[in-house]
C-alpha cells in the first residue's frame, strides 16, 4: 500500500486545527491529523496526551473550540454524536459504552431502533438482526437474552464492534479495544481490525500498546500535552522512535508522514 | 471474536424446570405469593371479612391513587432519579381541579354549577397544572443540573402550599357530581359493563400471546411449548374474569338503591338488585397500567428511559437527549399526579387540605417493593402496581384487625426495607 499520502487523492477524514480547552487547560490544540480509506492511524500519547479528546470531538462527543472536519474532501458539521452517525463515523469507546441492564440487541440498536408500522421497537426483528451479524462477528455468541451486564469482556466488545460494523462505518474510532480483553480476545479483535480495513474502512486506533501498533497501524500519530509532535509510517520507524516521541516529544529523523 | 469458556459450555436450550419451561417470571410469580399470604392471613384472622366482594372492592379503589402515581414513580428511579413531590403535587392540582369546578367556572366564567361542561374542563386544568409543573421540575434536573433529590424535596414544600394559598386552607366541597363518578364507589360499571370489559380485556390478553407467539415463530425464535402457553392464557383469562365476578359479586346496599329509585321519583321494585362492578377509577389505573408498559417495553422512549438507567453516558454517546429525556419523564409524573388527584379528591368528594400527605413515600415504596431498583435501569410497571396492592392490603388488613395506625406504619415500614432485602437477595441469587 503506497502510503506517500501526496499522492492518494482526497483523505477520508481531516481534521484541521483542531482546538479543545477545559477551563484554562489546551487539551488539544492546533491539531492537524488525516486518515485515508483502507488505512490505520495509531493516536498514541500519554495519559492526558488529547488523544481521546481529539477523537471525542470527531465522534460528536465534544463541541469543539476551533478547527475545521472534513470528510471526503467537504466540511463536515459535527456538533453532536447524532451528527457524526450521518457521516458514517462510529466509535467503540473504552468503556464500551454499553447499557449494562439491556440485552444485545437493545444496545445494538441503541439509538436507531427498529420499529414497526406503528412506530414501536420491534425487538423480535432487532434480535433476528442481531443473530445475523454475531453469526458473523462472534458465531460463539448466545446469549441474546441476557443483560450485557453478564457478559465477558469479550461478548460484550463483540457487541460494541458489531454496532460499529451493522450501520456500515467508513470512518470507525476504536478507543483502546483490547484494554479489557484477554490474550486470545486480542488476537480475534487483531482480526477484525484487518478485515474491516481491507473493506476500505478507515481506522483511528488510539491505543498504549506499541506492539499492537506497530502490528496493526500503517501510520502513527503521536500527541503530547495537547499537540501533536508528528505522524510517522510505523514501518519505517523502530518502537524506540515511537517511544521518544511519545515521552520526550522528539521527532525522529526519518520516516515522517 | 473470542469469546469466554462460559458461553461455549452453554447448552443450546435447556429447560430447567417447569416455572423455566413457561417463561414465567419469579419474582412476579413471588409477589404474586406475598400478596396472596397476606390475603389469606388476613382472612383467617379477620373471620372471612377480608376476602368479601365489599372489602376486595373497597381495597381496590383505595389503590388506584397511590398506584397511578406509582408507574410514574418506576420511570424516575429507573432513570436514577427521585421525586418526593408527588403528594404535594397531587394536592397542587386537586385544589385547582377543585377551585376550578366550585368557584372559578362558576364565578369567573359564569358556567353554572352542575353543567356536563365542569367536570371535563376541571380535570384539563388539573392535568395541564400537573404536567406543566412535572415538566418544569424536569427541566431544573436536566438542564439546570440540580439533584432531582433537592428539586422535588423544595417541590414538596413549595406545591403542599400553593395547594393550601389556593383554597385558602379551606376544604373544598362538594364536588360536581360528575366529577366524582371518577374517584370509585359513586362511580361503576354494574354487572353487564363489567362482563363486557371483563371479556374484552381476555379476547385483548389472547390475541397478544397468539401475536408474541407468531412473532417469535416468523424469526425462528425458540418458543414455548403449546401446553406451556396454554397454561398461562388459562390462568391470566381466569384471573381478568375473575376479578370481574367478585367485583360484580358486590351488591349495592338495599337503602341505597332505595334512596336512588326517591330520587328519581319512582319506587323500587319488590326484590330489585344491583351489583355495582368495576368503579371507573380501576379503568383509569387499567389504562394507565396497560400505557405505562407499553412506553415502558415498546416505545423508544421507553428504551432510553431504561438505557440512560443503566448507562447515561453511553445512552448519550449513542445520540439520545438525556436532558430532554428528563423532562419528558418528570413531566409523565406530573400528569400521573393529576390523575391520581382526580380520583383521590373525587373518591373523597371534597379537596382538603391535607390530601396526598404521605403519598410521597407510600409510592416510592409501593415501586421498591414492586422491584424497582434504587440503583437504576431495573423495574416493572405490574411491579409497582403489585407494590401498591401490597401495602394498601396490609394496612387496610390490619385496621380490620384493630392494630392501631401508628403500629401499623411501623410494620409498613419493617416490611418495606425486608422486601428490598429479599429483591437484593434475589438478585444475587439469579445474577441479574
Amino acid at each position: 500500500m503506497p502510503l506517500d499520502t501526496q499522492d492518494r487523492g482526497t483523505p477520508l477524514v481531516e481534521m484541521r486545527n483542531m482546538r479543545k480547552s477545559f477551563g484554562g487547560i489546551h487539551a488539544v490544540d492546533d491539531v492537524t491529523i488525516n486518515l485515508y480509506p483502507g488505512e490505520v492511524v495509531g493516536v498514541l500519547g500519554h495519559n492526558g496526551a488529547g488523544k481521546s479528546v481529539l477523537m471525542k470531538m470527531l465522534s460528536g462527543a465534544y463541541k469543539r473550540d476551533g478547527g475545521q472536519i472534513f470528510v471526503n474532501g467537504e466540511e463536515a458539521h459535527i456538533n453532536s454524536p447524532r451528527d457524526a452517525r450521518q457521516y458514517n463515523i462510529e466509535t467503540i469507546y473504552q468503556t464500551l459504552a454499553l447499557a449494562d441492564n439491556l440485552d444485545a440487541a437493545s444496545n445494538l440498536f441503541l439509538g436507531r431502533e427498529l420499529v414497526t408500522s406503528a412506530g414501536l421497537v420491534n425487538d423480535a426483528l432487532m434480535e433476528a438482526e442481531t443473530r445475523k451479524i454475531m453469526a458473523r462477528l462472534n458465531p460463539n455468541f448466545q446469549r441474546f437474552h441476557t443483560p450485557v451486564a453478564g457478559l465477558s469482556g469479550g461478548q460484550r466488545q463483540s457487541v460494541a464492534i458489531s454496532r460499529a460494523v451493522y450501520f456500515n462505518a467508513k470512518i470507525l474510532i476504536m478507543d483502546e479495544p483490547t484494554a479489557a480483553l484477554g490474550v486470545e480476545e486480542t488476537a480475534m479483535v487483531a482480526k477484525l481490525i484487518d478485515e474491516l480495513k481491507a473493506q476500505g474502512l478507515g481506522i483511528f486506533l488510539i491505543d498504549h500498546d506499541i506492539h499492537q501498533v506497530k502490528a496493526l497501524c500503517d501510520r502513527a500519530s503521536v500527541m503530547k500535552n495537547g499537540r501533536l509532535v508528528g505522524t510517522v509510517k510505523v514501518d519505517e520507524v523502530t518502537e524506540d522512535d515511537i517511544l521518544g516521541m511519545i515521552i520526550l516529544g522528539k521527532q525522529p529523523e526519518k520516516g515522517m508522514a | 471474536m473470542a469469546d469466554s469458556t462460559d458461553t461455549r459450555d452453554l447448552p443450546k436450550k435447556t429447560r430447567r424446570n417447569i416455572l423455566d419451561t413457561m417463561e414465567i417470571d419469579t419474582r412476579l410469580l413471588g409477589m404474586i405469593g406475598a400478596f396472596v399470604v397476606i390475603c389469606i392471613v388476613f382472612d383467617v384472622w379477620t373471620g372471612g371479612r377480608f376476602l368479601t366482594p365489599r372489602n376486595i372492592f373497597n381495597l381496590t379503589i383505595q389503590t388506584v391513587s397511590v398506584a397511578i402515581m406509582a408507574t410514574g414513580m418506576v420511570f424516575v428511579i429507573v432513570t436514577r432519579h427521585i421525586d418526593l413531590s408527588v403528594g404535594a403535587l397531587l394536592a397542587t392540582c386537586s385544589a385547582f381541579m377543585a377551585m376550578t369546578q366550585t368557584a372559578w367556572l362558576p364565578n369567573l366564567v359564569g358556567l353554572p354549577l352542575g353543567s356536563p361542561m365542569i367536570a371535563p374542563i376541571a380535570i384539563l386544568v388539573g392535568l395541564v397544572v400537573g404536567t406543566a409543573i412535572g415538566a418544569f421540575h424536569g427541566w431544573l434536573i436536566g438542564y439546570l443540573t440540580i439533584p432531582a433529590f433537592i428539586v422535588t424535596l423544595g417541590g414538596l414544600f413549595v406545591w403542599r402550599n400553593v395547594a393550601w394559598h389556593l383554597s385558602r386552607g379551606q376544604t373544598i366541597g362538594p364536588l360536581d357530581e360528575t366529577y366524582v363518578t371518577l374517584g370509585g364507589i359513586e362511580g361503576t360499571m354494574g354487572a353487564t359493563g363489567s362482563w363486557i370489559l371483563g371479556a374484552l380485556a381476555a379476547a385483548f390478553t389472547v390475541y397478544l400471546m397468539i401475536n408474541a407467539r407468531r412473532n417469535k415463530v416468523r424469526h425462528d425464535f425458540p418458543v414455548k411449548p403449546i401446553w406451556a402457553e396454554a397454561v398461562i392464557g388459562a390462568i391470566a383469562v381466569g384471573a381478568i374474569l375473575g376479578f370481574v365476578w367478585i367485583l360484580n359479586s358486590y351488591e349495592v346496599p338495599i337503602g341505597r338503591l332505595r334512596r336512588i329509585f326517591d330520587a328519581r321519583g319512582e319506587t323500587m321494585p319488590e326484590g330489585y338488585t344491583a351489583v355495582y362492578g368495576v368503579p371507573y377509577s380501576v379503568l383509569i389505573l387499567i389504562v394507565v397500567a396497560i400505557v405505562m408498559t407499553v412506553v415502558a417495553q415498546r416505545t423508544r422512549l421507553g428504551r432510553y428511559i431504561f438505557a440512560t438507567g443503566g448507562n447515561p453516558e453511553a445512552t448519550e454517546l449513542a445520540g439520545i437527549n438525556i436532558r430532554f429525556l428528563t423532562v419528558k419523564v418528570f413531566a409523565i409524573v406530573g400528569f400521573l399526579c393529576a390523575l391520581s388527584a382526580v380520583v383521590a379528591s373525587a373518591r373523597l368528594n371534597f379537596h382538603s387540605n391535607d390530601i396526598g400527605t404521605l403519598d410521597e413515600l407510600r409510592v416510592i415504596a409501593a415501586a421498591v417493593i414492586g422491584g424497582t431498583a434504587l440503583s437504576g435501569g431495573i423495574g416493572t410497571i405490574y411491579g409497582a402496581i403489585l407494590g401498591a396492592l401490597i401495602m394498601q392490603s396490609l394496612q387496610s388488613g390490619m385496621a380490620m384487625v384493630g392494630v392501631e395506625a401508628p403500629y401499623q406504619n411501623i410494620v409498613v415500614g419493617i416490611v418495606l426495607v425486608f422486601a428490598v432485602y429479599v429483591d437484593i437477595l434475589y438478585r444475587k441469587r439469579t445474577g441479574d
